[in-house]
């Protein structure tokens, strides 16, 4: 029955959220306004979303986004000296990365993460889904940062999306 | 301190967009302008609200968000052109 | 406006316009494609990021309530720059763009 009405509970808070924040305001009216959008949204589009999200340690989510969040402004130093050093100085490498995720979110999330911070961009997924190709700015020693990715991003991950 | 501030950080944003356009004029390959068309509206967002501050009015913010909703779809569709010789399949 | 705000908005919007323009540095400066693609996706939105965080703050402080708009472009633009540099690095990949000769690994696991 909930199931039915109410088919992503995550959703629903998430769509009110913004429609305030768009809004700019937080009177009763816009609030009862927003948590309606955010019931009627997910109704409406229900086929586009053909699997639940679930979140296992919403507490390990928050951590994981705020070590982004310091790793964004971190990576941002650092990208800025390597522009402003010399070009001829840089090695830059494609380096692949065995992925231990399986689900589209948790990959999706890491492929994202792995754009914004250290001087990496994730560039293509192995049709098998178990390679991520990933292109380094600049990358003395690829291991380091297959393990970095590894370590700081994909355990958290796999332990917030897919905890057995 | 911010009459002095504001100023130069339009010199500076307009100096990127100049960039911008140096990077989109000279290619030399298709997906170097899509990047530099990808990076002109982030920085046409960050013109925008600069302008906000400076004229005290939020006016610009629906502007901005436009930009940035049609900025990134726009991008996204080049891409997909390139990667498949089409956009509607 | 006391004269801390102030301080703290100046640092913001200067931070904000020195990363936007790094980040167009890097994408006229840089020599191949994908180096460059680096610039736009980090500093770039770090420096909007920063400019629109002063915004906020700058519109919070005018005496009309708290102004939390502009954190859905910033949200936004963080949500959608890995996007979009992801796709161009594949179309990238796709049209086999020359890269420089220092670049190491292959590509190939994935082709």
């Amino acid at each position: 029955m909930s199931r039915r009405l109410l088919p992503h509970p995550l959703l629903t808070p998430i769509l009110a959220v913004v429609w305030l924040l768009l809004s700019n305001s937080v009177a009763p009216g816009h609030i009862l306004l927003g948590l309606i959008l955010g019931w009627l949204i997910p109704l409406f589009t229900l086929r586009f979303w053909p699997e639940t999200v679930r979140v296992h340690k919403p507490w390990a989510l928050a951590r994981f986004l705020g070590v982004v969040l310091m790793d964004i402004v971190l990576a941002n130093m650092s990208v800025a000296r390597r522009i402003l050093g010399s070009p001829s100085r840089l090695q830059p490498a494609f380096i692949p990365f065995p992925l231990a995720l399986e689900s589209d979110l948790a990959i999706s999330f890491l492929a994202n993460t792995i754009c914004l911070t250290p001087g990496t961009v994730s560039a293509q997924l192995s049709p098998d889904r178990r390679t991520l190709i990933i292109h380094a700015l600049d990358a003395p020693d690829p291991d380091g940062v297959r393990q970095e990715i590894r370590d700081r991003y994909e355990s958290p991950l796999k332990e917030i999306f897919e905890a057995c | 301190m911010l009459t002095l501030v504001i100023p130069v950080a339009f010199a500076l944003v307009a100096a990127a967009v100049a960039l911008n356009f140096w990077r989109l004029l000279q290619g030399p390959s298709s997906p170097d302008r899509i990047l530099a068309l990808d990076t002109l509206y982030v920085n046409t967002i960050a013109l925008l609200v600069l302008l906000g501050i400076h004229l005290g009015t939020s006016l610009y913010f629906e502007a901005a968000l436009l930009i940035a909703l049609m900025g990134f779809v726009g991008t996204v569709a080049l891409c997909k052109y390139l990667l498949r010789g089409d956009i509607i399949e | 406006m006391s004269s801390w705000m102030e301080l703290i908005l100046s640092f913001l919007i200067l931070t904000g316009a020195i990363f936007t323009f790094i980040g167009s540095l890097g994408l006229a400066r840089l020599r191949d494609f994908y180096t460059r693609l680096h610039g736009p996706t980090k500093a770039t939105t770090l420096g909007v990021g920063s400019l629109l965080v002063a915004s906020s703050i700058y519109f919070s402080n005018q005496g009309q309530g708290i102004s939390l708009h502009e954190i859905l472009i910033t949200l936004f633009l963080f949500i959608t720059a890995p996007v979009s540099a992801h796709l161009l690095a594949k179309a990238a990949l796709h049209q086999k763009l020359p890269r420089t000769k220092e670049t190491r690994g292959n590509t190939d696991e994935g082709a």
